[in-house]
């Protein structure tokens, strides 16, 4: 042994990395195993501190500019801004570095506020006394101190200072409670196990004599995962070695709970825990608008280029003559002069780049940001929805609502039918004792279980006569019909796992004799029955899955001393293994469990939520098409489809199912469905009424329709055929769906040709990947643990809260965003273009038509806020009416505010209002007479007269757009222009000293002084506006939308168009 | 399995801190305020545009505009304007010649004198404008080539003139005042104005050079360093004449200190750069007698001009303007026919509304009644 030991320590450091990357040793107290003493090399782990602060002071600055400008707008703007520097711009640099400065800026505050908010965090728990075993005595720490290997003592509500292997508890069993809440929001406790050898290591001074080294893998974020083996020394014995698994070890972040205290040693510390490694990933979804948007700015972008390109063009061609070029009276610098033509082309062209770089919106990122970030206070405040959690609407056609919606919730009751003949009493309570994670031993007290099914089974015994009593040193008390009770060992558990659908457990009776109980899925109990009323049980399951119950199996098998031995055998074989564990594990499961004789059957109602139907229905009428994804039976299913009113009594059911795919080919099955959709297709163009299909596929037959064939164009049609038929059903239920199953159908769903919108809604940990998967999670705060709110975009109590959350915020938010992005575009575009025109006034010189004050602020202070404010609490119809009609969701789905005729058309209007702005002051300007003292006005005017035109008019139009004018809309919007008017009184009202230029001085006075400026500026606001007027009034009244009806029938309610859409609160980060 | 995504969003970055106190546990108590704001529910105005309410405003918009529209055109109507191009591109024009002899070196000035008849007699005020066609006055290099502070007073910029003024910004080693493409290029020609009586008789019509700029460009943003009482011609002392010039900038109006450097109005409204390459300047103002005789009447004048200014190499074009003003300035017909332009519209969409309000809106109200 002492060689063997040796050779693993020489052939670690030999090895090199791999073995580092593949397991860790610990020792546990820092003792060098007995035998090798020399080998013993401390290793080293990073401490106990927790970072979570992304910067130092003296990394910050670098470290977040760097940060800022990885983004694409940013460092855009820092690129035009370097330009500017650098080449001789018609702007000064200030113009764009201003807002660039204020953008970065703001951000860096807030996140370095957010980082300092982090620091204080970390400090407080770097700081959280620990107590430490040291020298057989109790020592008091800092817990960053901390390090692995160290022994630590943990008290009852104390936290885990870090990813603890418990080695003893209190209890004598070794067992410790433990509650997680805070981890994955699993509120109920979780029992945890030391390994035997070395529970009885109760005090300091034992647990310091303890030699024994952990052998495990390295750190990974899995929290449910956990591979590893203790090598107990024993004086002058060979080491016992032991596995360990996830229900050895302690996890950081967790709570003890109901033990008065453990003893544990150190395994991950620091930034290696497994808390700390979660938080190192974040999702990153882009709603459509943000697609939508990003499609704006390359079309924008496009024509940014080729205005500049243009203009380069169109300069050169114009001074082609020497006297256009450099009249006596307009000479270059030598410098200029001396230039290659080349050099100053391209110069030219950076220049009229920079002059127009205002049209791709400086400040709509932020603007966009903020109204992500704010807005999503308002469903955070919203008291119907009764959450916290942030989130926004979402953009759906097609939604996949998941198995369950049809779930209870903590306080819903569970009605547990009882179905078991011929039971064995005893042997099922032993099953869920196992499982069951708590229970409260009083034989009065009811049973909590995290699965309703095993307080069915416990319920239904005790009942019968059989009352489950508690676990005690591994011995399970049932006290039965005589008042007796009866003791089984416990001696393996066989955990469920998602794949085999059941667990077992070998248990020992007070007679000496071995059973083996297994509780599962019908389908993956009855292949391994032999024997017990199978017909009967299977026609009660089956009856009760109509009903739309859960059901579950459970049956037996008796071992002899010889087949347990074997058995154990094989299991701890599986458990010790280091590499492949899991395979191997299944591998002897599935060895063990079989032949069993049918013992009975469980069935638990699953009451729909309340208002679930109602939902449902919306959601429908809103024009989404609902799947369930679920992996209950293909009955329980159906009938939650048809409680749920997914499925009506009017609905056709086409069934892709294994049984029918036994019978006929997959081929055949799939093209006869989609033959009879079809045919209903085209008859339905004549008819008014159109037959309603709901398609249910099961699990099987799914992976058989997905399942890349050999012939690789089968697989595709197999695919495009089934969402043609599911494409034409208003439901699609699947059933008997594995996790990963629910994820590839999203996934399916999202590359099928119409790229639909999908929204996946669930409550428990197997919805988490088809969350992720999908356009818009949503996770429902359920009962079985938070991980599916965790690690959705938003997360709502119950699911009746999703219609208000579609419907209403969903709506709200879509239309908000969706106005926003186009009015930002069609204000910079009626920034832009008239300078653009002026170029061809100018001799196509880059002059600015504009004042640098009013280039820099026009989109950062005279035009933000009430744009703003508008994507804020703009509510162009009523809560009331959204709710009450979902058929108006249909108005904004498919992202129909934010499609290429709108973007036209608001471009167009951006583009007509331009002319008008430029034109309109042209004409004015023929005489530059305006005043009755015959004094001219200059260029400055000139623009001043655009500029002032084009901040009322892009300002009044979207007072036109608001349909919900509160106080602050007034304020914003008339302060605004009240705004621009102080501000150009004061910045041309006196003589700046720090300006090198006075050019603004009285200008804007100066033309206030003038009645035609006054007449022209309303003659120009109103042509303006009115175009857009008409449109708005000739649509409502002859192509009315089902929102403006809404509006119209309400005389005091709103106006205008919209969709729906999801905001995906991933990044909050700023920018523009 | 099941967690084996287990993430979290970036704006929970700082949790991991929370998880160490039981944040979960925290949060969950924060029950919403019901208050109206946080409810979206603040009370608000919600029009609606519909034909309904937006008919009354566009015959109010018509009625009103169209008026607006025709005083403005009757007044710009009214204003006479008389406008003779003197820039001798023609064989016939008077000015053909000083035309085409020009080169800035000639020390003679070279005259010419444009005939031209006046049928109408000019009653109230009259404005002399200079006009220049093809001149860009708002090319970018030329707007940006001046400097304020110079211009305003300023000693440091006077002997040290802005950057921006390259390549007018020194000769001879001497920093040149005023600096800049734009004081460089000052119109210098000398237009006067003599009534032929039909005696034949020449008399000089008095033109006042005072008024004609911003009052206050005139007496806040251009000053003479060291302030206007001082010797200008010391003052100037070490700085050179822009090199267009014939005069220095102390020499543009010897007799008036007032209208002199600077400060100069003919200089002044030079400086302050047209919108568009063509362009009028004020030049000269006509007052009217105190008498009832009009200020300009009819008959045959004659425009001397001193020809300076050279615009032939950028086909430029060279005009003198009288034109009366009225309380709208000078004769602009646009604002007139757009504002009744406008009103028209209005009207006519107004009562295309109205029709279509009377056949659809009716019929779309019927229709929802069932629904």
């Amino acid at each position: 042994m002492d060689f063997s030991v040796l050779r693993n320590l020489i052939s670690r450091y030999c090895a090199g990395e791999e073995y580092w990357v593949d397991s860790r040793t610990v020792y546990i107290g820092h003792k060098e195993p007995p035998p090798a003493a020399e080998a013993y090399i401390p290793q080293r782990y990073p401490d106990n501190r927790i970072v979570s602060s992304k910067y130092t002071l003296w990394n910050f600055i670098p470290k977040n500019l760097f940060e800022q400008f990885r983004r694409i707008a940013n460092f855009y703007f820092l690129l035009i801004f370097l330009v500017q520097l650098i080449i001789d711009t018609p702007t000064s640099p200030v113009t764009s570095g201003l807002p660039l400065f204020f953008v970065i800026t703001v951000t860096a505050i807030k996140q370095g506020y957010e980082d300092w908010l982090r620091h204080k965090a970390d400090c407080s728990i770097n700081e959280c006394p620990v107590d430490m075993v040291q020298q057989g005595t109790v020592v008091r720490t800092q817990s960053s101190k901390l390090r692995v290997g160290d022994v630590v003592m943990v008290r009852e509500d104390e936290t885990f200072p870090c990813d603890l292997l418990l080695l003893s508890s209190s209890h004598d069993d070794g067992t410790c409670y433990v509650t997680t809440t805070s981890l994955d929001g699993e509120s109920s406790h979780k029992t945890y196990y030391a390994v035997p050898d070395t529970m009885d290591f109760k005090t300091e001074q034992k647990v310091d004599s303890l030699h024994a080294t952990i052998e495990c893998e390295q750190p990974q974020p899995d929290l449910y995962k956990f591979v590893g083996r203790i090598n107990i020394y024993k004086e002058r014995e060979d080491p016992i070695a032991r596995s360990l698994g996830a229900e050895n070890l302690l996890l950081r972040g967790a709570t003890l709970k109901n033990t008065e205290h453990i003893y544990a040693v150190a395994i991950y510390t620091g930034m290696d825990t497994k808390m700390a490694l979660n938080y190192q990933s974040k999702s990153q979804k882009r709603s459509a608008v943000e697609k939508s948007m990003n499609a704006f700015l390359i079309v924008y972008l496009c024509i940014l280029i080729s205005k500049a390109v243009i203009n380069t063009v169109l300069k050169y061609a114009w001074q082609w003559s020497v006297d256009r070029d450099e009249p006596w009276y307009n000479h270059r610098t030598e410098i200029d002069r001396e230039r290659h033509v080349v050099i100053r082309a391209f110069t030219d062209f950076l220049a009229f780049m920079v002059l127009f770089n205002y049209i791709i919106p400086v400040s709509m990122y932020v603007t966009v940001e903020m109204q992500k970030f704010l807005g999503s206070y308002f469903i955070a405040w919203d008291k119907d929805m009764y959450d916290e959690e942030l989130g926004v609407g979402a953009q759906v056609n097609t939604s996949d609502l998941n198995e369950e919606l049809g779930q209870e919730h903590e306080d819903l009751f569970f009605r547990a039918l009882c179905l078991c003949h011929t039971v064995q009493v005893k042997e099922e309570e032993t099953v869920d004792s196992i499982k069951r994670g708590i229970h409260l031993g009083k034989p009065t007290s009811f049973y909590i279980s995290s699965s309703p099914d095993e307080v069915a089974l416990v319920e239904g015994m005790k009942r019968l006569g059989y009352t489950y009593l508690r676990l005690k040193d591994s011995h399970m008390e049932i006290l039965n019909k005589d008042d007796e009770i009866e003791r089984f060992e416990l001696l393996h558990v066989l955990n469920f796992d998602s794949v085999r659908r059941r667990m077992s457990v070998i248990v020992k009776s007070s007679s000496g004799e071995y059973l083996l109980f297994c509780k599962g899925a019908d389908t993956s109990i009855f292949p391994r029955v032999v024997s017990g009323k199978v017909e009967q049980v299977r026609a009660r399951v089956e009856q009760n899955a109509v009903e739309g119950l859960r059901t579950l199996c459970v049956a037996y098998r008796s071992l002899s001393p010889v087949e347990y031995e074997e058995t154990c055998h094989q299991l701890d074989d599986a458990k010790l293994a280091l590499q492949d564990r899991e395979q191997r594990l299944a591998q002897a499961y599935d060895l063990i469990e079989r032949d069993f004789t049918l013992l009975g059957a469980t069935a638990v109602e699953d009451r729909l939520q309340e208002k679930a139907a109602d939902t449902i229905e919306s959601l429908q009428k809103a024009g989404m098409k609902v799947w369930v994804l679920t992996g209950d039976k293909m009955e329980t299913a159906a009938a939650t489809c048809y409680a749920s009113k997914l499925f009506r009594r009017s609905t056709q059911i086409l069934e892709l199912t294994k049984k029918r795919t036994e019978e006929q080919s997959l081929h055949d099955v799939l093209f006869d469905l989609s033959r009879t959709v079809l045919r209903q297709r085209t008859l339905s163009g004549l008819s008014v009424e159109c037959q309603d299909y709901g398609l249910i596929i099961d699990g099987a037959t799914l992976s058989a329709v997905l399942k890349p064939s050999p012939e690789s164009s089968g697989s595709g049609n197999y695919r495009e055929i089934f969402l043609e038929i599911s494409r034409n059903c208003s439901a699609v239920l699947c059933c008997r769906m594995a996790p990963l199953q629910k994820a590839q159908i999203v996934k399916l769903i999202k590359a099928s040709k119409e790229h639909p919108i999908t929204l996946a809604i669930g409550d428990g940990a197997n919805d988490v990947s088809m969350i992720l998967e999908a356009h818009v999670g949503i996770g429902i705060m359920g009962k079985e643990g938070r991980q599916a709110a965790r690690n959705s975009d938003y997360a709502i109590p119950k699911f009746k809260h999703l219609k208000k959350m579609l419907l209403v915020h969903g709506h709200l938010y879509y239309v908000r965003i969706a106005e926003l992005v186009q009015y930002f575009f069609y204000k910079n575009v009626c920034f832009i273009f008239p300078q653009f025109l002026y170029q061809f006034f100018c001799g196509f010189s880059q002059q600015p038509l504009y004042d640098t004050a009013y280039l820099t602020l026009y989109n950062i202070s005279f035009t933000s806020l009430p744009i703003l404010l508008y994507s804020l609490i703009e509510k162009h119809i009523s809560i009331e009416t959204l709710k009450r009609d979902p058929t108006l969701y249909r108005d904004v789905a498919k992202n129909s505010l934010l499609r290429w005729p709108v973007f036209l058309y608001w471009t167009c209007l951006g583009l007509f209002n331009a002319c008008i702005f430029f034109f309109g002051a042209y004409f004015l300007f023929d005489n530059t007479t305006f005043t009755s003292n015959g004094q001219m006005f200059g260029n400055w005017t000139f623009g001043t007269l655009v500029f002032t035109v084009l901040v009322f008019t892009v300002t009044l139009k979207l007072a036109l757009d608001t349909h919900h004018w509160t106080w602050i809309n007034h304020f914003v919007i008339w302060g605004s222009l009240l705004f621009y008017v102080i501000f150009s009184l004061l910045w041309g009202g006196i003589i700046w000293p720090f300006l090198n230029y006075q050019r603004m001085y009285y200008v804007f006075m100066q033309m206030l002084s003038s009645g035609p400026a006054w007449l022209g500026i309303i003659l120009l606001i109103t042509i303006s506006l009115l175009p857009d007027v008409v449109k708005k009034v000739l649509c409502r009244t002859l192509w009315p939308t089902a929102t403006e009806r809404a509006q119209s029938n309400r005389p005091c309610l709103t106006v205008e168009l919209s969709t729906i859409f999801v905001l995906t609160q991933s990044d909050n980060r700023l920018s523009f | 399995m099941m967690a084996s995504n287990y993430n979290a969003k970036e704006e929970d970055g700082h949790q991991p801190a929370a998880i160490g106190h039981g944040g979960a546990g925290t949060v969950k108590n924060k029950k919403p305020d019901n208050t109206a704001f946080k409810q979206q529910r603040l009370p608000a105005w919600q029009p609606i545009l519909t034909a309904g309410t937006v008919l009354p405003a566009f015959f109010v918009i018509g009625l009103i505009f169209i008026p607006i529209g025709i005083g403005l055109f009757v007044t710009s109507n009214n204003i006479q304007e008389l406008e003779i191009d003197y820039t001798g591109v023609d064989m016939s024009s008077p000015c053909y010649n000083c035309s085409q002899s020009y080169s800035w070196n000639s020390t003679k000035p070279c005259l010419c004198s444009v005939p031209f008849f006046l049928d109408q007699p000019f009653e109230s005020n009259v404005f002399m404008y200079y006009g220049l066609s093809n001149f860009y006055q708002n090319h970018r290099r030329y707007v940006k080539s001046r400097d304020d502070s110079q211009l305003n007073g300023d000693k440091a910029s006077l002997t040290s003139p802005s950057k921006e003024c390259e390549p007018y910004r020194t000769s001879d080693n001497k920093p040149i005042a005023p600096c800049g493409a734009i004081a460089n290029s000052l119109f210098n020609d000398t237009l006067e104005l003599y009534y032929i009586d039909p005696n034949g008789s020449r008399t000089a019509i008095p033109l006042v050079k005072k008024g004609i700029a911003w009052w206050t460009d005139k007496h806040v943003k251009f000053r003479n360093p060291g302030g206007n009482d001082n010797n200008l011609t010391v003052v100037f002392q070490g700085t050179s004449k822009p090199v267009n010039w014939r005069k220095s900038v102390y020499e543009l109006d010897p007799s008036d200190p007032d209208n002199n450097g600077f400060i100069n109005e003919d200089f002044i409204v030079w400086m302050r750069t047209a919108a568009l390459p063509t362009f009028r300047k004020l030049y000269r103002i006509i007052h009217k007698k105190t008498n009832m005789t009009p200020t300009l009447p009819l008959g045959q004048y004659i425009l001397e001009v001193t020809y300076n200014y050279p615009v032939r190499s950028f086909e430029g074009r060279k005009r003198m303007i009288l034109s009366t003003i009225s309380w709208m300035g000078g004769k602009n017909p646009f604002l007139g026919i757009a504002y009744i332009t406008v009103g028209s519209v209005c009207f006519f969409l107004g009562i295309v509304l109205l029709i279509i309000h009377h056949k659809y809106g009716n019929r779309n109200h019927s229709a929802d009644i069932p629904s």
